[in-house]
């Protein structure tokens, strides 16, 4: 089961799980998704050892989205 | 890591986008800084000692200003590394165990010694920690030492960690760009500043940099 989480005071949040099958939970994980992109979080999926991707829509075939605060220099 | 470009350097759009290129010169500039710094000191004290020899105090004074500028900039670059408070047991325990998910067997463990977080680019060696990294550069003698942080105060010290290395991974050039640079030079003179207890992380970093 796919998840998206959020990173957060808490350690992290999960606040979607689905499978490509399952037509309501995608869509409530989409639109979890968006709300927390609205929420100025960016979404990043790991590509293996040393790799990450930026991603804009919810790629409902994978394994793991995490959404993080914005970095900045200082 | 990946080819997209980091949406954080958007607030710095005034800075040209760091690569191998601009790196090397930065450092170069920083070499010549510190030099200028230190130069003028002994210059002047090697002239009032052969001028009078009775003002040795004021020599030693000046000496003491050549040394300890270096030695500052040096701190200044260890203390991106410096750990931050931490939030509750809890919250730490669950962003350790997502940290730990995200990295491979060998920097998890050296996390749990040091807390940092070893990662290889193509800049160089990554030590990654709660508010700044260091580039220890191929070759392992001079270090970059970066300020950034992750723009939310009440995250757990590993997620903290985990934002600047997912961030890290997606623009490699974009985080160094984003990041300010706190201090250039040699890889020893910023150990000798470190914790004794983060000394292995960087001694780790200088491993996989050669």
């Amino acid at each position: 089961m796919a998840r998206l989480i959020r990173m957060d005071r808490s350690g992290h949040t999960t606040l979607a799980e689905w499978t490509a099958a399952d037509e309501q939970a995608v869509e409530a994980a989409v639109a979890a998704f968006r709300e927390q992109l609205d929420a100025g979080y960016y979404a990043v999926v790991t590509e293996g050892e040393g790799r990450a991707r930026q991603v804009d829509e919810l790629p409902l075939d994978a394994d793991l989205v995490i959404l993080r605060r914005p970095i900045a220099g200082g | 890591m990946s080819a997209a470009a980091l949406p954080e350097t958007a607030a710095v759009y005034w800075r040209p986008r760091v690569d191998e290129r601009r790196l090397a010169r930065r450092g170069r500039l920083w070499t010549l800084t510190t030099v200028a710094h230190t130069v003028p000191y002994i210059a002047a004290s090697g002239v009032l000692l052969w001028l009078e020899p009775l003002s040795a105090p004021v020599v030693f004074a000046l000496l003491a200003h050549a040394w300890v500028i270096p030695e500052l900039y040096a701190k200044r670059g260890a203390n991106v590394l410096r750990r931050r408070p931490r939030a509750g047991a809890g919250p730490e325990r669950t962003a350790l165990g997502l940290l730990g998910d995200l990295v491979g067997h060998e920097a998890r463990e050296l996390h749990a010694r040091t807390g940092l977080v070893l990662e290889r680019g193509a800049l160089g060696v990554w030590l990654v920690g709660e508010a700044g990294a260091v580039l220890v550069r191929p070759g392992a003698r001079r270090v970059h030492c970066w300020c950034v942080h992750v723009e939310d105060t009440s995250l757990p010290s590993a997620d903290r960690i985990a934002h600047l290395l997912l961030a890290l991974r997606t623009d490699e050039a974009g985080f160094a760009t984003v990041a300010n640079l706190a201090f250039s030079g040699s890889r020893r003179r910023v150990r000798r500043r470190l914790h004794p207890r983060l000394r292995p992380a960087l001694d780790a970093a200088g491993a996989a940099a050669r």
